[in-house]
Protein backbone atom coordinates (compact mmCIF):
# COMPACT_ATOMS: atom_id res chain seq x y z
CA UNK A 1 0.00 0.00 0.00
CA UNK A 2 0.92 3.64 -0.42
CA UNK A 3 0.18 6.39 1.60
CA UNK A 4 1.11 10.01 0.86
CA UNK A 5 2.00 13.17 3.82
CA UNK A 6 1.20 16.40 3.29
CA UNK A 7 3.52 18.34 5.52
CA UNK A 8 2.76 22.46 5.68
CA UNK A 9 3.91 25.26 8.28
CA UNK A 10 1.11 25.72 10.32
CA UNK A 11 -1.52 28.81 10.03
CA UNK A 12 0.30 31.78 11.23
CA UNK A 13 4.10 30.49 10.59
CA UNK A 14 5.88 33.15 8.50
CA UNK A 15 6.55 31.10 5.69
CA UNK A 16 9.46 33.12 3.52
CA UNK A 17 9.46 30.74 1.09
CA UNK A 18 6.18 30.79 -0.07
CA UNK A 19 6.31 34.26 0.00
CA UNK A 20 9.50 34.69 -2.35
CA UNK A 21 7.24 32.54 -4.52
CA UNK A 22 4.25 34.89 -4.14
CA UNK A 23 6.08 37.40 -4.92
CA UNK A 24 7.68 35.99 -8.11
CA UNK A 25 4.02 35.19 -9.32
CA UNK A 26 3.25 38.93 -9.30
CA UNK A 27 6.18 39.76 -10.86
CA UNK A 28 5.04 37.50 -13.61
CA UNK A 29 1.79 39.07 -14.25
CA UNK A 30 -0.43 36.77 -11.50
CA UNK A 31 -1.44 39.20 -9.32
CA UNK A 32 -4.67 37.36 -8.02
CA UNK A 33 -2.23 35.19 -6.21
CA UNK A 34 -2.77 36.62 -2.98
CA UNK A 35 -1.19 34.34 -0.73
CA UNK A 36 1.59 31.46 -0.88
CA UNK A 37 2.87 28.99 1.56
CA UNK A 38 5.14 26.43 0.74
CA UNK A 39 4.72 22.57 2.15
CA UNK A 40 6.36 19.06 1.61
CA UNK A 41 4.98 15.69 -0.16
CA UNK A 42 6.38 12.41 1.02
CA UNK A 43 5.35 9.64 -0.55
CA UNK A 44 5.60 5.79 1.80
CA UNK A 45 5.55 2.75 0.04
CA UNK A 46 4.08 0.52 3.06
CA UNK A 47 3.51 -3.25 4.30
CA UNK A 48 0.09 -3.62 3.23
CA UNK A 49 -2.51 -3.85 6.41
CA UNK A 50 -0.12 -0.31 7.99
CA UNK A 51 -2.64 2.08 10.22
CA UNK A 52 -3.24 5.15 9.69
CA UNK A 53 -2.32 5.50 13.52
CA UNK A 54 0.97 4.05 12.74
CA UNK A 55 1.68 6.39 10.13
CA UNK A 56 0.53 8.95 12.80
CA UNK A 57 3.27 8.06 14.72
CA UNK A 58 5.55 8.04 11.65
CA UNK A 59 4.72 11.60 11.27
CA UNK A 60 4.93 12.80 15.11
CA UNK A 61 7.46 11.44 15.57
CA UNK A 62 10.08 12.29 12.21
CA UNK A 63 8.39 13.59 9.11
CA UNK A 64 6.53 16.76 10.96
CA UNK A 65 8.10 19.20 13.39
CA UNK A 66 4.63 19.46 15.02
CA UNK A 67 6.12 22.77 16.82
CA UNK A 68 5.79 24.47 13.53
CA UNK A 69 4.23 22.26 10.93
CA UNK A 70 0.84 20.32 10.61
CA UNK A 71 0.92 17.15 8.58
CA UNK A 72 -2.27 15.31 6.46
CA UNK A 73 -1.86 11.46 5.48
CA UNK A 74 -3.88 10.62 2.71
CA UNK A 75 -4.18 7.03 2.06
CA UNK A 76 -3.83 6.16 -1.86
CA UNK B 1 36.38 18.19 33.21
CA UNK B 2 35.76 15.88 30.37
CA UNK B 3 33.71 17.16 27.47
CA UNK B 4 32.42 14.35 24.17
CA UNK B 5 31.75 16.22 20.69
CA UNK B 6 29.09 14.17 18.92
CA UNK B 7 30.35 13.47 14.94
CA UNK B 8 27.68 13.55 12.71
CA UNK B 9 28.02 13.03 9.04
CA UNK B 10 28.02 16.46 7.67
CA UNK B 11 29.80 17.57 11.00
CA UNK B 12 32.48 20.42 9.74
CA UNK B 13 33.00 22.18 13.07
CA UNK B 14 33.56 19.38 15.18
CA UNK B 15 37.23 19.73 15.11
CA UNK B 16 37.46 23.62 15.68
CA UNK B 17 34.87 23.03 18.99
CA UNK B 18 37.50 20.43 20.35
CA UNK B 19 40.08 22.74 19.72
CA UNK B 20 38.16 25.34 21.88
CA UNK B 21 37.01 23.24 24.53
CA UNK B 22 41.09 22.04 24.65
CA UNK B 23 42.53 25.18 25.16
CA UNK B 24 39.86 26.18 27.79
CA UNK B 25 41.30 22.97 29.36
CA UNK B 26 38.86 20.30 28.59
CA UNK B 27 39.79 16.39 28.03
CA UNK B 28 37.51 15.89 24.73
CA UNK B 29 36.44 12.71 23.28
CA UNK B 30 34.88 12.50 19.43
CA UNK B 31 32.42 10.60 19.55
CA UNK B 32 30.68 8.91 16.20
CA UNK B 33 26.80 9.36 16.22
CA UNK B 34 26.25 5.06 15.98
CA UNK B 35 27.34 5.08 19.52
CA UNK B 36 24.30 4.56 21.67
CA UNK B 37 26.26 5.68 24.81
CA UNK B 38 28.58 8.10 25.70
CA UNK B 39 32.14 7.79 27.57
CA UNK B 40 32.10 7.66 31.14
CA UNK B 41 32.25 10.43 33.65
CA UNK B 42 31.55 13.28 30.60
CA UNK B 43 30.38 16.51 32.06
CA UNK B 44 29.52 18.38 29.10
CA UNK B 45 28.52 17.23 24.99
CA UNK B 46 28.82 19.37 22.52
CA UNK B 47 26.82 19.15 19.35
CA UNK B 48 28.69 20.93 16.54
CA UNK B 49 27.86 22.76 13.26
CA UNK B 50 27.72 21.75 10.09
CA UNK B 51 24.64 20.01 7.95
CA UNK B 52 24.23 17.10 9.66
CA UNK B 53 22.94 14.47 7.30
CA UNK B 54 22.58 17.08 4.13
CA UNK B 55 19.93 18.56 6.06
CA UNK B 56 17.69 16.08 4.61
CA UNK B 57 14.32 16.41 5.31
CA UNK B 58 15.15 18.99 8.10
CA UNK B 59 17.97 21.13 9.44
CA UNK B 60 18.65 18.81 12.42
CA UNK B 61 16.13 16.34 12.47
CA UNK B 62 17.25 13.21 11.31
CA UNK B 63 20.68 13.88 13.51
CA UNK B 64 18.03 14.17 16.76
CA UNK B 65 16.74 11.02 15.78
CA UNK B 66 20.42 9.22 15.72
CA UNK B 67 21.18 6.52 18.17
CA UNK B 68 23.74 8.99 20.01
CA UNK B 69 21.43 11.45 20.66
CA UNK B 70 19.16 9.09 22.67
CA UNK B 71 22.38 8.99 25.01
CA UNK B 72 22.79 13.12 24.66
CA UNK B 73 19.17 13.36 26.12
CA UNK B 74 19.15 11.21 29.22
CA UNK B 75 22.47 13.17 30.07
CA UNK B 76 20.57 16.04 29.60
CA UNK B 77 18.22 14.74 31.93
CA UNK B 78 19.75 13.59 34.54
CA UNK B 79 21.03 17.28 34.70
CA UNK B 80 24.29 17.01 32.60
CA UNK B 81 25.97 20.03 30.46
CA UNK B 82 25.09 20.55 26.34
CA UNK B 83 26.62 23.13 24.20
CA UNK B 84 24.90 23.27 20.61
CA UNK B 85 26.45 25.75 18.24
CA UNK B 86 24.81 25.99 14.94
CA UNK B 87 23.08 22.60 13.38
CA UNK B 88 23.72 21.94 16.94
CA UNK B 89 21.09 24.21 18.31
CA UNK B 90 18.70 23.11 15.07
CA UNK B 91 19.23 19.32 16.52
CA UNK B 92 18.46 20.20 20.17
CA UNK B 93 15.20 21.95 18.88
CA UNK B 94 14.54 18.53 16.80
CA UNK B 95 15.15 16.61 19.69
CA UNK B 96 12.82 18.95 22.04
CA UNK B 97 16.19 19.60 24.70
CA UNK B 98 15.22 22.96 24.08
CA UNK B 99 11.97 25.00 22.65
CA UNK B 100 11.08 26.50 19.39
CA UNK B 101 12.17 25.91 15.82
CA UNK B 102 15.15 27.28 13.58
CA UNK B 103 13.19 28.26 10.36
CA UNK B 104 14.84 29.31 6.34
CA UNK B 105 15.73 33.46 7.08
CA UNK B 106 14.03 35.77 6.60
CA UNK B 107 15.98 36.81 3.71
CA UNK B 108 16.06 33.27 2.00
CA UNK B 109 20.15 33.67 1.94
CA UNK B 110 23.19 31.80 3.88
CA UNK B 111 24.47 34.48 5.76
CA UNK B 112 28.47 33.85 6.92
CA UNK B 113 29.56 37.29 8.70
CA UNK B 114 30.60 38.56 12.00
CA UNK B 115 27.57 39.74 13.60
CA UNK B 116 27.37 41.83 17.16
CA UNK B 117 25.45 39.82 19.70
CA UNK B 118 24.46 41.11 23.24
CA UNK B 119 24.99 38.86 26.35
CA UNK B 120 21.60 38.84 27.67
CA UNK B 121 22.14 36.60 31.18
CA UNK B 122 25.79 36.68 32.39
CA UNK B 123 24.42 34.36 35.12
CA UNK B 124 24.44 30.91 32.93
CA UNK B 125 27.43 28.69 33.30
CA UNK B 126 27.87 29.19 29.62
CA UNK B 127 28.06 32.80 30.25
CA UNK B 128 29.53 33.55 33.17
CA UNK B 129 32.85 34.93 31.99
CA UNK B 130 31.36 37.86 29.88
CA UNK B 131 29.60 41.16 31.51
CA UNK B 132 25.55 41.37 31.84
CA UNK B 133 24.20 43.60 28.38
CA UNK B 134 28.20 43.61 27.14
CA UNK B 135 28.35 43.63 23.43
CA UNK B 136 30.79 40.84 21.57
CA UNK B 137 31.70 39.87 18.02
CA UNK B 138 30.81 36.08 16.88
CA UNK B 139 30.54 34.93 13.23
CA UNK B 140 27.10 33.56 12.12
CA UNK B 141 27.39 30.89 8.92
CA UNK B 142 23.49 29.49 8.43
CA UNK B 143 20.75 29.33 6.16
CA UNK B 144 18.15 28.24 8.81
CA UNK B 145 18.70 30.06 12.01
CA UNK B 146 15.46 31.97 12.17
CA UNK B 147 14.28 31.40 15.78
CA UNK B 148 10.41 30.88 15.78
CA UNK B 149 8.37 29.73 18.66
CA UNK B 150 4.74 30.62 20.00
CA UNK B 151 3.69 34.00 22.52
CA UNK B 152 4.05 31.57 25.42
CA UNK B 153 7.10 30.31 25.00
CA UNK B 154 8.74 33.65 23.74
CA UNK B 155 7.44 35.02 26.75
CA UNK B 156 8.44 32.31 29.62
CA UNK B 157 12.14 32.44 27.85
CA UNK B 158 12.64 36.26 28.17
CA UNK B 159 10.32 35.71 31.72
CA UNK B 160 12.82 33.52 32.81
CA UNK B 161 16.10 34.99 31.84
CA UNK B 162 16.75 31.89 29.65
CA UNK B 163 17.88 34.35 26.52
CA UNK B 164 20.97 34.02 26.45
CA UNK B 165 22.19 36.18 23.25
CA UNK B 166 20.59 38.11 21.27
CA UNK B 167 21.35 39.99 17.91
CA UNK B 168 22.20 43.39 18.26
CA UNK B 169 21.13 44.03 14.60
CA UNK B 170 18.77 41.03 13.48
CA UNK B 171 20.66 39.15 10.56
CA UNK B 172 17.56 36.85 9.90
CA UNK B 173 14.29 37.28 11.48
CA UNK B 174 14.67 35.29 14.79
CA UNK B 175 11.86 36.45 17.33
CA UNK B 176 12.71 38.90 19.84
CA UNK B 177 16.26 38.53 17.75
CA UNK B 178 17.23 35.32 19.78
CA UNK B 179 20.59 34.09 18.84
CA UNK B 180 20.74 31.58 22.01
CA UNK B 181 18.31 30.10 24.45
CA UNK B 182 19.04 28.09 27.73
CA UNK B 183 17.04 25.22 29.37
CA UNK B 184 15.10 25.44 32.40
CA UNK B 185 18.10 24.28 34.09
CA UNK B 186 20.47 26.42 32.46
CA UNK B 187 22.69 24.06 31.57
CA UNK B 188 21.67 23.33 27.57
CA UNK B 189 22.83 25.90 26.04
CA UNK B 190 21.48 26.18 22.00
CA UNK B 191 23.45 29.24 20.07
CA UNK B 192 23.33 29.81 15.86
CA UNK B 193 26.67 32.13 16.26
CA UNK B 194 29.87 29.90 16.33
CA UNK B 195 31.80 31.12 19.66
CA UNK B 196 34.44 28.42 18.46
CA UNK B 197 35.36 30.70 15.39
CA UNK B 198 36.09 33.36 17.38
CA UNK B 199 38.46 31.76 20.41
CA UNK B 200 42.03 31.98 19.03
CA UNK B 201 43.57 35.26 17.95
CA UNK B 202 44.50 33.45 14.58
CA UNK B 203 41.22 33.39 13.71
CA UNK B 204 40.47 36.83 13.64
CA UNK B 205 38.61 37.64 17.22
CA UNK B 206 38.60 35.73 20.69
CA UNK B 207 34.83 37.41 21.82
CA UNK B 208 34.10 33.28 21.71
CA UNK B 209 36.57 32.35 24.14
CA UNK B 210 34.71 33.05 27.41
CA UNK B 211 32.05 31.34 26.87
CA UNK B 212 34.52 27.93 26.70
CA UNK B 213 36.20 29.33 30.16
CA UNK B 214 33.24 29.98 31.69
CA UNK B 215 32.42 26.52 31.65
CA UNK B 216 35.87 25.50 32.67
CA UNK B 217 35.13 27.29 35.56
CA UNK B 218 31.86 26.17 36.65
CA UNK B 219 33.46 22.93 36.53
CA UNK B 220 36.16 23.52 38.20
CA UNK B 221 33.94 25.50 41.31
CA UNK B 222 31.41 21.90 41.44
Amino acid sequence: MKARVHVMLKDGVLDPQGEAVRHALGSLGFDEARGVRQGKVIELDLEDGTSEARIGEMCEKLLANTVIESYRIEIL
Amino acid sequence: MKAAVIVFPGSNCDRDLAVALRAAGFDVTMVWHKETGLPGGVDLVGLPGGFSFGDYLRCGAIAARSPIVGAVVDHAKKGGYVLGICNGFQILTESGLLPGALMRNRELKYICRTVPLIVKNADSPFTSGYRDRQAIDIPIAHHDGNYSADADTLARLSGEGRVAFTYAANPNGSRNDIAGILSENGRVLGMMPHPERAADPALGGTDGRALFTSLAQSFAEA
